[in-house]
């Protein structure tokens, strides 16, 4: 029952933020819409058990990331943007298709809940009980078998940090 | 009725939800009070070191000077610039105020007193959280549509940003001895340990004392909220209620890296010497009852010297409350049906002595050291205690890999480590002194430098 | 834990509307934004079968995920921050410098 309470509340969060955050003329405000979201997907996340991710959620996506664009749109003056046309000339044709394929992967998802014995959605779920702590089941994958994906994504930050820097000085 | 109502009590009673709902409301509705009396603290000590008095004037030795500060900062004009995003100028402090709250969540002042017992990621939760203040600030600036807010409300955020990676490495350091990112986990060890992790890794507690300091924006490092430099910074636009949330946001952080210094480097809510049992234990577990008798005993000895009656009264108040703690504190040592009071009680005393200790600390270095000039305060963060705590976590995972799979003494490892990083320390130091060496000699040479 | 249902279903309508983000918005930031939306999306949907399955691979490789979207948000404003140095704009329409 509380799962459930839980559940909806975040999930409405989520959404109803998502939605107010593309559209938004003001930049800072859209920021603000998506850290909510992002928030509230943290939430669904410590409600599925995940506590490790729920954490590194918060403070890389929402301390880091979203800090970052914040930075960003404050140095970016966008006073003359917010006085535009928001959207683009093609928004009628992307709306039809994104509903397009909302409506096909919600019906393969309404479909194979119904589906007896089919499709990977009618397995059994793994008591919260039973998990293991769950820092140390993710902190066990990451070293153990991903060790390789660990050391690639190192990797990539640091030329992301090389890049980024690059970019963003006044004079090469 | 009163049968429902009695169900509905045991019913509310039973549920694993009730006490923590409690602590929470206590802590929310205490911590204002409590930040206002660490402010006044803050400015006795302050006195104390510049050889004067401090408040005197509220309330008998200054003691209602936190109520008074409350009222006017309530009653205050609520000013809103103009052109000002009055929403995000609304919302800024509440998300400062919020986060700071909310990281005293997991924190276990005592065994007992703990709102999220057993989150799997304790320590790492409060420094999210932490991570959720610096919106706060950079909102704050921003929504004041003001250059001075902006420039400092940026400075303040790229310095919370910079000493958050030294703080997190340094915290690592802890955890790495500790084995686990649970607080109760995390005082065990050291309980088990028999010894404070700041004994063990003590380059890793300076390294946090240092980014701490940054972290809740606090002299010698609060050039972006100083008031003679950009005008209190991103505080600038706020006045009256909304700046005292900002205020009581700077006051709860402080005392969130309090409690998590505490935590990993000074034992928790361990009394020194914690695996020391029988009398040389009892002696030890007779120290926060006798220390609260005598300053009861100093209050009294005071209270006739007083020249109000009404400072004669307080003076006699305090000492009765204080020996009412110091019975609580003594009576579970000497009275074998109040043992099991013992963790709860004297575990809340040894932590909040010790995070009183930590503040303490943050208020001498503020009344002692002059303020870093902002690139000076970046170099610090990237150019030394970045490389330095990198460096730390290295050697202790080093050195804790030598004693757990060839079997060295873990004092002697970490006592190695110790010695490399002040080494690599002192090679960075050294480099910025030759640095600094150089462009005063450029200064100087320079015809037409001033 | 609910019907898994009900968490794709919510995926979905977050990865939708980031979808139709990217494709309407003119602003290049909000387009950077809803591209942060997409991936998180993504992330329940695997934090969803991992808890259904009992395995932390896909919490990992959502660890994964979140590091490459720093690290694309990073350089994405870098290069955002270049061009408006250069020309003044953040709208989409009006990065057209390779068109012939």
């Amino acid at each position: 029952m509380l799962d459930k309470v839980i559940f909806y509340f975040f999930a409405a969060i989520a959404v109803g933020s998502a939605l107010l955050m593309i559209t938004r003329k003001s930049a800072v405000h859209s920021a603000i819409f998506l850290t909510t979201t992002l928030l509230a997907t943290a939430g669904i996340f410590l409600q599925l058990r995940a506590e490790f991710l729920f954490i590194v959620q918060i403070i890389l996506y929402v301390g880091g990331i979203m800090v970052l664009f914040i930075f960003v749109i404050m140095l970016v003056n966008l006073d003359v943007a917010a006085q535009q046309i928001q959207y683009s000339r093609q928004k009628w044709v992307a709306l039809v298709l994104s509903l397009a394929l909302a409506g096909q992967v919600g019906a393969m998802i309404w479909r194979a809940g119904k589906l007896p014995g089919q499709g990977m959605l009618v397995r059994g779920v793994a008591a919260a009980e039973s998990l293991p702590p769950n820092a140390e089941a993710v902190a066990q994958s990451l070293f153990g078998p991903y060790m390789l994906s660990f050391e690639i994504a190192s990797l990539l930050l640091l030329v992301a940090m090389i890049g980024a820097v690059v970019m963003a000085k006044k004079k090469v | 009725m009163m049968n429902h109502l009695y169900e509905l009590l045991k019913i509310v009673l039973a549920s694993p939800y009730t006490l923590p709902v409690i602590y929470g409301i206590v802590i929310v509705a205490v911590l204002p009070l409590v930040a206002g009396y660490v402010v006044l603290v803050e400015r006795k000590v302050m006195a104390d070191m510049q050889a004067r008095l401090g408040p005197m004037r509220v309330g008998p030795h200054g003691l209602l000077q936190p109520i008074a500060d409350a009222i006017k900062l309530l009653l205050k004009e609520d000013i809103i610039p103009e052109k000002a995003d009055v929403w995000i100028f609304w919302l800024a402090p509440l998300i400062s105020v919020t986060a700071g709250m909310l990281a005293l969540a997991p924190v276990g002042i005592g065994p007992a007193f703990q709102i999220a017992k057993d989150i799997d990621v304790g320590i790492l939760f409060i420094a999210g959280i932490s991570s959720l203040g610096i919106f706060g600030i950079v909102l704050g600036g921003w929504a004041s549509n003001s250059h001075y807010s902006l420039m400092g409300a940026l400075r303040s955020a790229a310095q919370l940003v910079s000493y958050e990676t030294a703080a997190g490495m340094a915290l690592v350091s802890g955890l790495l001895l500790g084995g686990s990112l649970q607080i109760r986990a995390l005082v065990e060890e050291q309980a088990k340990q028999g010894v404070w992790f700041v004994a063990l890794a003590p380059i890793a507690f300076f390294i946090y004392l240092v980014a701490s300091i940054a972290e809740t924006n606090r002299a010698p490092f609060d050039l972006p909220e100083a008031e003679s430099e950009l005008v209190a910074g991103y505080m600038t636009e706020y006045s009256g209620f909304r700046w005292s949330l900002y205020f009581l946001a700077e006051y709860a952080n402080m005392m969130v890296v309090g409690s998590v210094a505490t935590t990993i480097f000074l034992g928790g809510w361990l009394r020194p010497f914690s695996s020391v049992g029988g009398a040389a234990g009892r002696a030890i577990d007779t120290v926060p009852g006798a220390l609260l008798l005598g300053v009861a005993a100093y209050c009294l000895y005071r209270a006739p010297k007083q020249p109000v009656t009404v400072q004669k009264l307080v003076m006699v108040a305090v000492a009765g409350l204080c020996a009412v703690v110091a019975a609580a504190l003594l009576a579970p040592v000497f009275v074998a049906q109040a043992l099991w009071m013992m963790p709860a009680i004297h575990g809340a005393f040894w932590f909040l002595l010790k995070v009183g200790g930590y503040i303490y600390l943050f208020m001498w270095l503020r009344f002692t050291l002059p303020r870093y000039r902002f690139d000076q305060l970046m170099r610090l963060g990237w150019y030394f205690l970045i490389p330095v705590s990198i460096v730390n976590v290295m050697g202790i995972g080093i050195a804790l890999v030598l004693h757990w799979e060839r079997g060295m003494n873990l004092a002697l490892a970490l006592g190695l480590t110790t010695l490399m990083t002040l080494a690599v320390a002192a090679v960075l130091v050294r480099a910025e002194l030759k640095r600094e060496e150089q462009l005063r000699q450029a200064a100087s040479g320079d015809a037409y430098a001033g | 834990m609910l019907p898994v249902s009900h968490y794709l279903i919510l995926s979905l309508a977050l990865f939708i509307i980031g979808v139709v983000g990217v494709l309407t918005r003119r602003n290049v930031i909000v387009i950077l934004m809803s591209i942060e939306l997409i991936l998180n999306a993504v992330n329940i949907n695997l934090v969803v079968f991992s808890r259904l399955y009992g395995d932390a691979a896909g919490q990992a490789f959502a660890v994964f995920i979140i590091t490459d979207a720093a690290a694309e948000a990073a350089v994405g404003l870098g290069i955002i921050i270049a061009f408006f140095r250069n020309r003044e704009t953040v709208l989409a329409d009006e990065m057209d410098l390779l068109k012939w």
